[in-house]
């Protein structure tokens, strides 16, 4: 693994976090926010991926990567039930109308 | 020159599954985002992640984004986003130079004693992390079970609705058969009453 390879891999992880940054905050729809959330966890993956490349620890990484795959898993499938579950009973899934319903 | 091409196809694909307007194409790019990532994660030597990131990641979430989004449906929302552009592009800028400037250049300080094979460093040096993986799912699965679950009031259960009609059942049998057997004869009779030809006995006692 040489040297550029591991600068493109950590610019990959920048682009990613900022890409996955900008969606949670400027998306309005909570599928959308979900999906700048999986965007951000592959942003990490990457990090763990590339850091177990630098440091010679490859599958150390691939454990903590295993776990982390599991984890954003299971957040987006919480994530999409509450999104279901709020169309139903709210009707929308505008994040700005929801912060203004009254009960 | 493989490696600019992935971080090109990986940065488009993140672009599009944000600035998309419909929730299926940015489920979609975001697969292609995922399939791209295992490939980079195969050329950097992480063979089983790369596997597991292309079947979870661009496989499984995938179906449950477009099941998720064709139960909930689309919903187009025109409306400005709640932080401005402006600021959320100056946000977003001022937080990737930190980071650069804290990241580069990367220390490549590699480790000299031999690694473990991946079974020995998931299952004894990072049990706990498994066990906790176990807990996370079955913790997933419960809030899911409990998020899609429909709250219904106990008279409307169809056990309780079953026993209503039965006991309702049973009461309009009970009044058919006696009717059946006399008509009124489930009025309670009346007592007899003494008239005026009756006359008591008079008992003499020795």
């Amino acid at each position: 693994m040489d040297l550029s390879s591991i600068n493109i891999g950590i610019l990959t992880i920048i682009g990613l976090l900022g890409i996955g940054f900008y969606g949670l905050l400027a998306c309005r729809n909570l599928i959308k926010i979900v999906i700048a959330l999986q965007i951000l966890v592959k942003a990490a993956l990457l990090g763990f991926v590339t850091a177990a490349n630098i440091s010679g620890k490859v599958n150390l990484g691939q454990s903590m990567a295993i776990t982390v795959i599991v984890a954003d898993t299971v957040v987006a499938v919480v994530g999409m039930a509450l999104a279901i579950q709020v169309r139903r009973r709210m009707g929308t899934l505008d994040v700005k109308k929801l912060s203004n319903l009254r009960g | 020159m493989i490696n600019l091409v992935l971080f090109f196809a990986i940065l488009t694909g993140a672009i599009q599954s944000i600035r998309s307007k419909r929730l299926i194409h940015s489920a979609i790019w975001l697969a292609g985002v995922s399939a791209m990532l295992s490939i980079f994660f195969f050329k950097m030597g992480a063979n089983q992640v790369a596997v597991i990131e292309l079947s979870v990641g661009a496989g499984l979430v995938t179906v449950l984004f477009i099941f998720a989004i064709g139960v909930a449906g689309e919903e187009a929302i025109t409306a400005r986003p709640i932080i401005p552009r402006v600021l959320t592009l100056g946000l977003v800028t001022i937080f990737l130079v930190l980071l650069v400037w804290f990241i580069f250049p990367p220390s490549t300080t590699v480790s000299l004693t031999p690694e473990p094979s991946l079974s020995t460093v998931l299952w004894e040096e990072r049990g706990l992390d498994v066990l906790a993986q176990i807990v996370l799912i079955f913790a997933g699965v419960l809030g899911l079970l409990g998020l899609l679950a429909e709250a219904k009031p106990p008279l409307d259960q169809p056990m309780a609705q079953e026993f209503i009609v039965k006991r309702q059942e049973g009461l309009a049998e009970l009044v058919r058969e006696s009717d059946q057997s006399a008509p009124g004869s489930h009025l309670p009779e009346e007592p007899e009453r003494l008239g005026e030809h009756d006359s008591v006995k008079e008992v003499s006692y020795p």
